[in-house]
């Protein structure tokens, strides 16, 4: 039940539409897990992120131009002539790389302390959709300002579809608008990029009604159920939260001030020529450990199946995932192979930005074998036979720690 | 059917699923290529400025297509080929309408990028043809793949020679 607000008109207002009791709940009142740390940080970081890009790409779309002849010239005016317009490009620019870090992070911290696990299975879920349509509107977007890497993605990209049976060519067809990439496909880019985002904005809603449902994971991983395991959301977690947006704006600032093209490809700084392919086609860094994946494979539909398949396979994540104990602090070996992961995924990424030949197509064969192995051997077998550590009853009762805190 | 309205029920919400998918039809139809692309379909080329030994590269629907003038010895290349060696096993014969003129698609058939070979300086790749930067694909002198990913042959367009020196294509 909804807390009665004492100014009169709110009163009045609240009880025909419960908006200022729904934020209440969420944003003051709700109960959150004492002893979250900072890796808790990264979902309002990303939150934070999604508003910076939508802003900035509202700004960006009353100058940008989608038309084959003016997209390229009308970006470089947002450039030049456009007031602050540099900075609210490079803000966009460097805000997708911005987002997809923290966003990464994010699902790693959620892989180490088990976030993924019984009741948080539909929560998990909602995540990796809005990973998916990150993916899309970041690709889209990435088209948009129409240079050699824009054209040359985006031709890779949506070949990637050919690879279906039977009706993969008209598929590409279909979504092209034509025979090849041009205006039109430049069009309806534009369109979905512009849409997607709100669609993100629904999916987080729907991630953040999951989670006030069951309640944040914690680093113990246990369920709380005594009430003084958890405090209010305001003031302790708004504030925290504000001092890790102060910690990731200076680093945001740093990257848009000093670093704005480091993370970009400097081929992209040449309008699109649909007659001449660059020679090393490279995505954005984000997309790095998936492209590595798609070559690993020397059959093209596989490759599709394969690269697909690396994400899709985290939706049955909690079922392959045999161990009861969710927190990595109390699964030794689990921990260990955790790291093995993360290391393999980011070599992953390094072999992706590579050409595919000699050691590297080796590299990158082992590394997709082992990162498919990890969810389909590694962690149903090592739910059933790893000896985890006596886990605490609750968080003020830790068996490992010999004085505990009465409280 | 139980009874009546269960039969109502689902007489009336096939009907509803039915008439969506046909209402949703125009919006999905008017994703594909529009008239004034399609009408671009068809264009014709000149042939008769492109020596023996050399090739161009025209721009139909978008893409490359290249327009090789091969030698006597490139067109003894591609007919010795045994079938056998080939990824998309097809004869030389039936890629060409005039065996000195080459006309395919300039577009590799792994993942779209334009492969090189078009210029005397580029590289051709081992099988005399064309090479793709991109992921490695190896074209001979009949467009078809030879080495890499790409699954299959440089595509033909369809053309049609209207006099001796000139094709139209579309």
């Amino acid at each position: 039940m909804a807390k009665k607000f004492k100014n009169k008109t709110l009163a009045w207002l609240d009880y025909r539409l419960p908006i200022f009791s729904v934020l209440r709940e969420a944003l003051v009142d709700h109960p959150t897990p004492r002893n979250l740390n900072y890796w808790w940080n990264f979902g309002s970081l990303a939150g934070i992120t999604l508003v910076i890009m939508i802003v900035s790409g509202l700004i960006l779309s009353m100058h940008y131009v989608a038309h084959v002849d003016l997209a390229f010239d009308s970006v470089e005016h947002i450039m030049r002539d456009v007031n602050y317009g540099w900075l609210i490009r490079y803000i966009h620019s460097v805000g997708a790389s911005m987002f997809f870090l923290i966003v990464y992070i994010h699902i790693a911290r959620g892989l180490y302390y088990g976030s993924y696990k019984s009741p948080r299975e539909v929560l998990w879920w909602l995540g990796i959709i809005i990973f998916l349509l990150m993916f899309a509107t970041a690709f889209l977007g990435y088209t948009l300002p129409w240079g050699q890497m824009s054209f040359w993605g985006a031709t890779v990209i949506t070949n990637l579809f050919s690879a279906i049976p039977l009706v993969g060519d008209n598929i590409v067809t279909w979504l092209l608008g034509g025979f090849s990439i041009d205006n039109p496909t430049l069009n309806r880019f534009y369109s979905f990029h512009y849409l997607l985002p709100f669609i993100i904005v629904g999916v987080v809603f729907l991630h953040i009604i999951a989670l006030h449902k069951v309640g944040s994971n914690n680093p113990i991983g246990i369920d709380l159920t005594l009430k003084k395991e958890k405090i209010p959301f305001h003031p302790y977690y708004t504030i925290k939260d504000f001092f890790g947006f102060g910690v990731f704006f200076i680093i945001f600032g740093i990257f848009v001030f000093f670093l704005p093209n480091s993370l970009g490809h400097p081929n992209n700084y040449i309008p699109a020529d649909p007659l001449v392919t660059p020679e090393h086609i490279v995505p954005e860094w984000y997309f790095l450990p998936f492209y590595a994946i798609l070559r690993a494979i020397p059959f093209k539909l596989l490759g599709v199946l394969a690269m697909l398949g690396s994400i899709l396979i985290l939706f049955v994540l909690p079922w392959l995932d045999t161990s009861k104990v969710r927190s990595c602090r109390f699964r030794p070996i689990y921990k260990q192979f955790f790291w093995i992961f993360i290391f393999n995924f980011i070599v992953l990424g390094w072999v992706g930005s590579k050409v595919p030949e000699g050691h590297y197509l080796i590299i990158s064969r082992i590394c997709t074998t082992y990162y498919f192995t990890h969810f389909l051997i590694i962690l149903p077998i090592l739910g059933m036979f790893e000896k985890t550590l006596p886990v605490p009853l609750n968080i003020f009762k830790n068996p490992r720690v010999k004085k505990n805190i009465n409280k | 059917m139980k009874n009546r309205r269960s039969f109502l029920k689902l007489t009336a919400s096939t009907m509803a699923a039915i008439g969506s998918a046909f209402a949703i039809w125009p919006f999905i139809d008017s994703m594909n290529p529009s008239a004034d692309v399609l009408a671009l379909g068809s264009k014709e080329f000149d042939l008769s400025n492109i020596k023996k030994g050399s090739s161009k590269t025209v721009k139909w629907r978008g893409k490359p297509v290249f327009i090789k003038h091969r030698t006597e010895q490139e067109i003894n290349e591609a007919r010795n080929v045994k079938l056998t060696k080939l990824k998309d096993p097809q004869k030389d014969e039936d890629r060409v309408i005039k065996p000195e003129w080459l006309i395919v698609v300039g577009v590799c058939t792994h993942l779209g990028c334009i492969p090189l070979g078009q210029k005397k300086s580029d590289i051709k790749g081992d099988f005399n043809g064309w090479f793709c930067p991109c992921h490695g694909s190896h074209y001979d002198s009949s467009g078809r793949v030879r080495k890499g990913p790409a699954p299959k042959n440089l595509q033909i367009p369809k053309y049609k020679f209207i006099d001796e020196n000139k094709i139209k294509v579309g």
